[in-house]
């Protein structure tokens, strides 16, 4: 039947995205049937409506959206599609729900391949089912060539909040612990290298993941953590920073304590970075009180998104809010908010 | 992976060269260093070297900050440039202001074709790829980024490539410490010297300031242990009444320094006769322009642009911070209308600059 309604099939390998895919017209609804709803594979998205209908049970709902940007859009370890899927799926974590549905909104540039449309719609399709988090409704704009760079993706996600959590960035409490889920600045160096084209001998992959899983242990051994949040753009130094803030309080944490893959350490010596500073998507900062502490952290390590999970320092009172670190060293300093751009230094 | 960095960076070593300082310092005796580069203020910073050292020394951030010390004029001119070609400048610039406080990052914004490159090569290569456009390098650095410029010169002039230019900042480190230790104010015991910098142009240059101002000097690596072990050096030679250069850095800087790299530099440019730098003021003989041989990509030639003179924000006390004469926190401006991401004087704008290091990493501390 589908066949009949269109001449002949998308042409995948060779064939690109041109004004006729935003239009509202028939290339546009044989884009979306072929590509996208049939990858995305769901009931909710082959009925074909505008809006995707679905029952709730009662309770307190989370909404979070995020729109992907990322340059190169195939990098080490992922690419634009399933990054979009694990970003809105951990900001939705992020408050201890559990992730129901997401929806999808592509912004794509005249003369954009097919063939990597094709490559990263499966990827979201891979990450949506492997997460169980589907993507039930959606939309398609195409822009003229030059006023887009290739693919723009926006996702929004719904979460149900599980009874008694109440995790927010306004709950850190002098002597609550910091936790990591695992090793910084893996994400932003994989991207930065496959974008200047630097090669250090070694791969540095995105860490990219869904860490619904992780928090659901994360939530069951100690229901009553604090602060969840998702060190990604500006690192763990602005998270931190972030929450300080909200929570009027500040931290103390110990440099020698902080997972970082020596590939990244390197990599970052020789652009003159800091790790803390380097962006994350697979990982999490937790805020729990010293008695939970060890527990979470248990609860972390089973999981294997949480292999290299570690307590990096405490929260303290602070009339500044400053995020303080002990180096490595032996000295003090503070980890400030990141300052525009991180940029290489020369010298 | 890179070898030999964690060895650099180790606390127990620090806690004992600690330990070694505060046992040689003589408690009426007064030390106070200045760490020339802004590579070791960095370091300074990053690892909390302050807390590690004895109460009686003290360490004053110097100006070897290439980018906090280019003149606000000349930003100005780079974004003027942009207006006609291709600028290609490296990361540190991106984000200073000119005298209307924009930056090339904002510049940019505004529509201006400014690329951030890693070296001069990458300009060069700009230009090959863009033919029909102009393309300038925005050249600033002391003696470690300038002999890759002259390369660049030379092979770009070897090409007679017709549409790339260089637009030359490049200073001089000798010049910037006469200039401080002729302007008046609190004397300092010692100076934490160059590292990269002096493994072109090596000891010798500096042995004259050491000699005339007789002061002690230890050419330093950028390690947090090179500025433990380069503090301990400058102790015993002031402990001693000594002033010589001392080569601490032996890993990478020889007495005579990178002849090649040398001469390079000598066949491409020659010295300006005065130059300003930001907060110092008018320095003799401290700045490069190219020769005549070369006036086919130098930019001051090929666009006009003259030398002129605009006058740092009223507030702001980099001089003195500069030369040491005040810390950071004691300027007024520091922290309320000066800060890095709305840098006003010299010293905020790099992460290197003195100010920028104490707001991003020392704040907690007063004093």
């Amino acid at each position: 039947m589908k066949r009949k309604f269109y001449a002949k099939p998308l042409d995948i390998r060779g064939g690109r995205v041109d004004m006729t895919h935003g239009s509202g017209g028939r290339a546009m609804a044989q884009l979306v049937e072929e590509l996208f709803v049939a990858a995305f594979d769901n009931e909710w998205l082959s009925k074909m409506n505008d809006q995707a209908l679905f029952g709730v049970e009662s309770g307190r709902m989370v909404m979070a959206t995020d729109a992907h940007v990322v340059s190169p859009i195939f990098f080490p370890g992922g690419d634009i599609g399933c990054l979009s899927v694990h970003g809105t799926i951990n900001d939705v974590s992020m408050s201890g729900a559990v992730p129901k549905f997401l929806s999808a909104s592509f912004v794509l540039e005249e003369g954009f391949p097919l063939a990597d449309l094709e490559r990263i719609v499966k990827s979201m399709a891979k990450a949506s089912k492997d997460a169980n988090v589907p993507i039930i409704t959606g939309d398609t704009k195409v822009v003229e060539r030059g006023k887009a760079d290739g693919i723009y993706i926006t996702t929004t996600g719904v979460g149900m909040v599980p009874v008694g959590i109440e995790i927010a960035g306004n709950r850190a409490k002098a002597g609550d612990a910091i936790l990591v889920s695992g090793t910084m600045g893996d994400h932003g160096i994989a991207v930065m290298a496959s974008r200047e084209h630097l090669s250090f001998g070694s791969s540095v992959e995105s860490d990219t993941a869904a860490l619904h899983g992780l928090v659901a242990k994360m939530v069951e051994c100690a229901p009553d953590i604090h602060v969840l949040r998702d060190p990604t753009r500006g690192g763990l130094a602005t998270t931190l920073n972030e929450i300080a803030r909200q929570s009027g309080v500040g931290m103390l944490i110990r440099e020698k304590n902080i997972p970082v893959r020596g590939e990244v350490s390197a990599a970052c010596e020789l652009l003159g970075l800091d790790p803390l500073y380097v962006a994350n998507e697979g990982k999490l900062v937790a805020i729990c009180g010293a008695d939970d502490a060890d527990a979470v952290l248990a609860a972390m390590k089973v999981h294997p998104l949480g292999r290299n999970a570690a307590i990096i320092g405490e929260v303290r009172e602070d009339a500044h809010g400053f995020v303080q670190m002990e180096t490595a060293f032996g000295g003090r300093r503070v980890v400030d908010w990141l300052t525009g751009e991180p940029l290489p230094r020369i010298c | 992976m890179i070898p030999y960095v964690d060895e650099f960076r180790d606390g127990e070593l620090a806690r004992m060269l600690a330990k070694k300082i505060a046992a040689e310092i003589d408690p009426a005796g007064t030390y106070r260093f200045m760490e020339f580069c802004g590579g070791h203020t960095h370091s300074i910073a990053r690892y909390g070297l302050a807390d590690l050292l004895p109460s009686g020394v003290e360490l004053i951030h110097g100006p070897g900050c290439p980018v906090c010390v280019l003149p606000v004029s000349r930003v100005d001119d780079a974004i003027s440039l942009s207006k006609h070609a291709i600028v290609a400048s490296y990361a540190d610039m991106m984000r200073v202001p000119g005298s209307n406080s924009v930056s090339l990052i904002q510049a940019k914004a505004a529509g201006a074709d400014i690329r951030m490159v890693y070296s001069a090569s990458d300009a060069l290569e700009i230009a090959k790829k863009n033919p029909h456009r102009e393309v300038v390098f925005f050249a600033i650095g002391f003696e470690t980024t300038t002999p890759p410029t002259a390369l660049v010169a030379k092979q770009a002039k070897a090409m007679k490539l017709g549409n790339f230019s260089i637009f030359c900042n490049h200073v001089l480190t000798p010049p910037a410490l006469s200039g401080i230790l002729d302007s008046p104010g609190a004397p300092l015991q010692g100076i934490i010297g160059p590292s990269h910098v002096s493994a072109v142009i090596g000891l010798q240059p500096y042995a004259r300031v050491a000699e005339k101002y007789r002061i002690p000097m230890v050419i330093a690596g950028f390690e947090p242990l090179d500025v433990m072990q380069s503090v301990h050096m400058l102790v015993r030679q002031t402990n001693r009444g000594e002033a010589r250069v001392e080569n601490e850095y032996t890993r990478a800087v020889t007495p005579e320094g990178n002849i090649k790299a040398q001469a390079l530099m000598e066949e491409v440019f020659e010295l300006r006769e005065s130059f300003e730098w930001r907060g110092l003021g008018q320095l003799l003989k401290s700045a490069r322009r190219f020769r005549k041989e070369y006036s086919e990509i130098d930019a001051e030639v090929r666009f006009s642009i003259r030398i002129r003179q605009v006058s740092d924000h009223k507030a702001c006390e980099c001089g003195a911070i500069l030369r040491g004469l005040k810390r950071p926190h004691e300027c007024r401006v520091f922290g309320t209308a000066c800060t890095p991401d709305n840098p006003l004087g010299a010293c905020m704008v790099s992460s290197e600059g003195a100010c920028a290091a104490h707001y991003s990493f020392g704040r907690y501390r007063t004093t």
